[in-house]
């Protein structure tokens, strides 16, 4: 079973929308109860990738079959620990996705369930593709879901987001193609497999080239500064599974790319680069921050503030360290958990009031006793207070990036105060004081269904503050091998590893 | 000297520190599962008994715990016998022998550790003694509040953490219960979310502690890397083996303690970053007795303490602590002066023996800085708890303008109230005098004599304007109307029992003599047993005389005085009353600077005009392009379609071509 689990986990989705395409389309509960029973599946069908999971270096689950052999293009999939949680991530808030959904959705379900499914088919081929070509395809295969998504189920302004969304992509999509074709060319392996292009490193003049052209790829999509301005909009304007999923899923295949592919294909421009993005990472930080901390809109302030997270993420990365790559990883999947049930939350709200400003709420605490708790407990996690998932993420990040810049980890810490003001004053304007407005005074608290999307995220987030290692020790052998392929590359250490413990004292 | 592992498997006690822990949070999640099922059934006042229960079982486990290990160990005259240990849940083959690991990545590894030593001894007896009265009190206080289950859900939690603060074995643990004390103090402040001063006083105190965080932060990636533990034991040991600092040759010990006690700073509410307490009573009153006086502002002075041997090397980071601690005691007594609100005054008092605690410090008397600290965790507590019952009594009413006369009506909280003021004005045989004392003292033995004469200062400040809400609550005439009159009422038992208890407290912790019993832990060096000069005990109690009859002259005698004094010295009346101006320079700082310059700069020009116009110029082209603005699915899949289709043609041809 276990020998084909990938392409069964990739494939599973478009066999479910397929299906769900075959439902009558008077039946909408039969197509959303497919479509929730069919992710649900895959769900549990992706733990047993966590079940057998070893933890060290090497891909595993690896299958490959010869697609297109005249051009060494292959089906080629496999996960490693840089990819194993990010799976799991998508297999999870996919459902969720559809349970959040099922009351907010009223016109044209049938595609909405399909376009979740393909959309779920292309992310987890993105993570578990090893041929560049297959990553290629998975990765623009995803986006037309995405599209669709906003351009249909969105709010007023979906087609400047839509649109806006689109020429970003597509101008970072454009340049990854481009430097991929030059990649396949100079190594000269005539193989797209990504094993393979590793083997034979391009001369350190065009790495910088390429490097720079992948980079651009991925900080588009991540979003570093200044390349956010996308996704404020395509937030706003998603319906709450496409926010969910932008935030949880999409943004990580950024920082992914960083690690699957610019920086160990390219390891000399990575180090010479590394300072450069680790200083858009600070200022995406701060300035993310800031700019959420003024937002009228909950989603907005939301998205601004994903940029201040990822920031953080890409900091851990440009340290090229152990601890602060590590802590990137596990700090997308924080993000993926906390900010997917804020904006879930913030759904949930409007699935009510049918708005998203900050100032037709208030008091709200008055009235959905349940999900100010949970909506401030979700808020706690998004700012890293100890205890929760956010914590060890940013801490691993910031312990991580100090050897190589103190300067930005200094600056980064600032993001940190200013995660407190910017979510501390939302909750305060949406929660507390008294119900100013009428329109506010029945609003119905949580509902089973709801719950049932939330509670798993809660729990996650807490299980993830307190048991760090569990994951951490999956994720470590895979990024200490991409940071030995960096230093290989390199020929020798230029890296600010984190020094091991010299210090011992005597213990009775 | 060495760190004696406590193994469950070896020694059953190990287990007590662990459940001196838990017990709190057990309560906590009990009252949130079946918080609603109590509400439900009218069973409300069961969360009160629960989160009692879970305090008081903390408390009886801590003294059996610190009696057990320690004074079976036999203390000889010098602390011999007390000891550093690390209770351990971890199996005996554990390598490191620290059990579970919380994080572990990259090198960086951060066990689930304890460490029980006299310091945190003294902490935890402290934080469930007080805090066990200060239950009760509340079960008293809080027993019309249609919200006390998620009242004591909070106080219990606030426990939990606080005691992982004094008991955590490594700074991130400690940090843990450090930002979480702080998530329990903005919920309790904002208690009453109904209320906008309630909630802003929360998010304050959340925010402002948040910088000192960013600095704890920061000084513990300093720390690991340049000693590769964050293990506060080995921390202090490691100390032994570092060169001294002198102010001019400052290095990583100046470069560590000063970013910790930004943090100290932040918890401790010092300048400048003391501008959150004040706010913070806007939370019901006995929070502000656990919390805010007794407990978690103390925790920054712990935090230096804990880490004294490092401290002791830097002359610059001393230097720091003293001095604002010393400006900061000054400062906040002067303001003390001229509140009206009784809780302001114990909050600027407060702010300002913290002040005092730092002072300690920062001249080397680290135990003694814990010696005050100590004290004051019952005084300041019984001073809160009692302005509590006044306010009870007075149904509300906090202003002392409108009180007066009480100390007939309400004689139990009189006699307990003036218990408390003597105590921290410093009046022989009680618990102030002692610790106070000894600052003093220590200031003039190790020639600090500036750093004394604003110690003996502020003591003068502090008697006066103790002594001054005394007379103004509880003589001369009742000012209020007569429906508040005819109300005034004495507490309940409930409220009583702690006032007393604190109050008998009060004549007997001044004869714990902390510093002794702490020794071991800040490892003082031998200086604790100075000689007093002659003229020494004279002084310092005539300051507080002086204090206290000054107060008397003019709330009593000469009631007509402070109005003239506040007119003749206007500028500096002003000064006071407007709190020295920092809370007007922050408020300008957020909003003109901040919050303008992110929406006038950075969101409306930089992303709306320089970024989004770049992009959407190149928008326009794509519009021409695939006209997808007239038909979204159509238009915009023809856009999507062609693009592809280009890169499917420039892929092949390219494939094709290749050579």
């Amino acid at each position: 079973m276990t020998s084909n689990l990938l392409t069964l986990l990739v494939l599973a989705p478009v066999v479910g929308a397929i299906v769900v395409a075959l439902v009558p389309r008077g039946n909408e509960s039969a197509q959303k109860i497919t479509a929730l029973a069919v992710t649900s599946a895959i769900f549990l069908m992706s733990l047993l990738l966590v079940r057998d999971f070893q933890p060290t270096a090497a891909m595993q689950f690896v299958e490959n079959h010869p697609w297109i052999p005249a051009y060494g293009i292959s089906w080629k999939l496999g996960i490693d620990g840089l990819s194993l949680w990010l799976v799991i991530l998508t297999t999870l808030l996919t459902p969720l996705c559809l349970l959040g959904s099922w009351d907010s959705i009223h016109e044209r379900v049938k595609e909405f369930n399909v376009f979740m499914l393909l959309l779920e088919a292309g992310m987890l081929g993105v993570f578990c593709a090893l041929d560049l070509f297959l990553f290629y395809i998975f990765w623009e295969a995803m986006l037309i879901p995405m599209y669709f998504l906003i351009g249909i189920w969105g709010h007023e302004r979906r087609i400047y987001a839509a649109v806006k969304f689109f020429l970003y992509t597509m101008a970072g999509s454009v340049l990854m193609l481009v430097a991929f074709l030059v990649l396949y060319r100079e190594a000269g392996v005539g193989s797209f497999e990504i094993a393979q292009l590793l083997t034979a490193p391009v001369s350190p003049s065009l790495q910088m080239w390429l490097f720079g052209a992948f980079a651009l790829a991925f900080a588009i999509k991540v979003p570093m500064w200044p390349f956010h301005t996308w996704l404020p909009d395509a937030h706003v304007e998603a319906p709450t599974a496409g926010s969910v999923i932008l935030a949880g899923v999409l943004l990580k295949m950024g920082g992914y790319g960083f690690l699957r592919l610019a920086i160990p294909l390219f390891p000399v421009a990575a180090v010479k680069f590394a300072p450069w993005i680790g200083l858009l990472a600070v200022i995406g930080i701060v300035y993310g921050a800031l700019v959420s901390l003024v937002q009228p809109d909950m989603k907005k302030l939301v998205a601004y503030s994903s940029v201040s997270h990822l920031g953080f993420c890409m900091l851990g990365i440009s340290a090229l360290t152990t601890t602060g790559v590590v802590g990137s990883v596990y700090q997308m999947l924080n993000h993926g958990i906390s900010t997917g049930a804020l904006f879930f939350m913030v759904g949930m709200l409007y699935d009510r009031r049918h708005t998203r400003a900050i100032a037709e709420f208030g008091g709200i605490k008055n009235v959905m006793p349940w999900f100010a708790a949970l909506f401030l407990v979700v808020c706690l996690s998004s700012i890293a207070v100890p205890g929760f998932n956010g914590f060890v993420g940013e801490f691993l990040i910031l312990i991580g990036s100090w050897p190589a810049n103190r300067t930005y980890v200094a600056i980064a810490s600032l993001g940190v105060i200013l995660a407190a003001a910017y979510i501390l004053w939302m909750v305060q304007r949406v929660l507390y004081g008294e119900v100013t407005n009428p329109k506010n005074e029945a609003l119905k608290d949580l509902s089973p269904r709801e719950l049932a999307v939330l509670l798993p995220l809660v729990a996650l987030s807490l299980w993830m503050g307190v048991a760090s290692p569990s994951f951490t020790r999956t994720i470590e052998p895979s990024v200490a091998a991409l940071l030995e392929q960096v230093r290989r590359g390199n020929g020798g250490s230029v890296l600010a590893e984190t020094p091991a413990p010299a210090v011992t004292v005597a213990r009775q | 000297m060495s760190q004696i592992l406590l193994r469950l498997s070896e020694n059953p006690l190990a287990i007590v520190p662990w459940l001196i822990l838990l017990l709190p949070l057990a309560g906590f999640t009990v009252l949130c599962l079946f918080g609603d099922a109590m509400k439900r059934d009218k069973e409300e006042n069961g969360a009160g008994y629960i989160a009692c229960a879970t305090i008081l079982g903390s408390f009886a486990l801590a003294v059996f715990v610190v009696t057990r290990l320690f004074a079976s160990a036999g203390v000889g005259p010098h602390g011999e016998g007390l000891r550093f240990f690390q209770p351990s849940l971890g199996r005996p083959d554990d390598a490191l022998s620290t059990g579970l690991l919380w994080i572990d990545a990259g090198g960086f590894q951060i066990p689930f550790s304890l460490l029980l030593d006299p310091l945190s001894a003294v902490m935890i007896l402290t934080i469930t003694g007080v805090g066990s009265l200060i239950h009760i009190y509340s079960l008293g206080y809080m027993s019309h509040d249609p919200e006390r289950v998620r009242y004591f859900s909070y106080l219990n939690l606030f426990s939990f953490f606080m005691l992982l603060l004094v008991l955590g074995g490594n700074l991130p643990l400690l940090f843990v219960g450090w930002e979480g004390v702080g998530l329990c103090s903005y919920l309790l402040i904002g208690f009453w979310f109904k209320k906008k001063s309630a909630s802003d006083a929360g998010k304050k105190a959340f925010i402002v502690n948040r910088i000192g965080d960013a600095g704890l932060i920061l000084g513990m990636a300093l720390a690991w890397h340049a000693f590769g533990t964050l293990d506060l034991f080995e921390l202090a040991e490691i100390a032994k083996n570092l060169p001294y600092e002198p102010v001019g040759q400052a290095g990583i010990a100046t470069a560590l303690c000063l970013l910790l006690f930004v943090g100290a700073c932040g918890k401790s509410a010092q300048i400048p970053l003391h501008v959150w307490l004040p706010d913070a009573m806007e939370g019901p009153t006995p929070v502000s007795a656990l919390i805010h006086a007794a407990t978690m502002v103390t925790a920054g002075v712990y935090l230096v303490a804990r880490l004294a041997p490092l401290y002791r090397l830097s002359e610059g980071a001393m230097l720091t602590v003293a001095w604002i601690g010393a400006a900061t005691a000054v400062m906040a007594a002067t303001v003390a002066l001229v509140q009206t609100d009784i809780k302001k005054v114990l909050a600027y008092s407060t702010v300002s023996q913290l002040g005092y605690m730092f002072l300690a410090c920062g001249i080397g008397a680290f135990g003694v800085g814990v010696f005050h600290l100590f004290t004051h965790a019952f005084f300041k507590a019984l001073l809160f708890l009692g302005s509590g019952s006044v306010i009870h009594a007075m149904s509300g009413e906090q202003d002392m303008r409108k009180m007066g006369g009480l100390r007939s009506k309400i004689p139990w909280t009189f006699a307990t109230f003036t218990i408390g003021t003597a105590a921290i004005a410093g009046v022989p045989f009680l618990a102030g005098l002692y610790s106070k004392d000894e600052i003093l003292l220590n200031a003039v033995v190790r020639e600090r004599l500036p750093l004394f004469a604003i110690g003996l200062f502020t003591a003068v400040l502090t008697a006066f304007y103790m002594s001054r809400a005394l007379f103004m609550t509880f003589f001369g005439h009742f000012r209020g109307d007569h429906e508040a009159e005819h109300h005034v009422h004495e507490s309940p038992w409930s409220m009583l029992f702690p006032l007393v208890a604190l109050a008998i407290g009060c004549f007997v912790v001044g004869q714990i003599h902390i510093p002794e019993i702490v020794h071991f832990a800040v490892r003082s060096p031998d200086e604790l047993h100075s000689q007093h000069p002659v003229w020494f005990t004279p002084v310092v109690i005539a300051s507080a005389l002086v204090g206290i009859l000054g107060a008397f002259y003019f709330y009593i005698v000469y009631t007509a005085g402070p109005a003239k004094v506040a007119a003749a010295f206007k500028p500096l009346h002003r000064l006071f009353e407007e709190k020295w101006g920092f809370d007007l320079a922050y408020n300008a700082f957020a909003s003109k600077v901040v919050v303008a310059g992110s929406t006038s700069v950075l969101w409306k020009v930089v992303d709306a005009r320089m970024i989004d116009g770049l992009v959407n110029g190149s928008g326009a082209l794509a519009a021409s392009l695939g006209q997808s603005t007239r038909s979204l699915q159509r238009g915009f899949a023809r856009a999507y379609a062609l693009v592809t289709l280009g890169g499917a043609v420039a892929l092949i041809g390219y494939l094709l071509w290749r050579p």
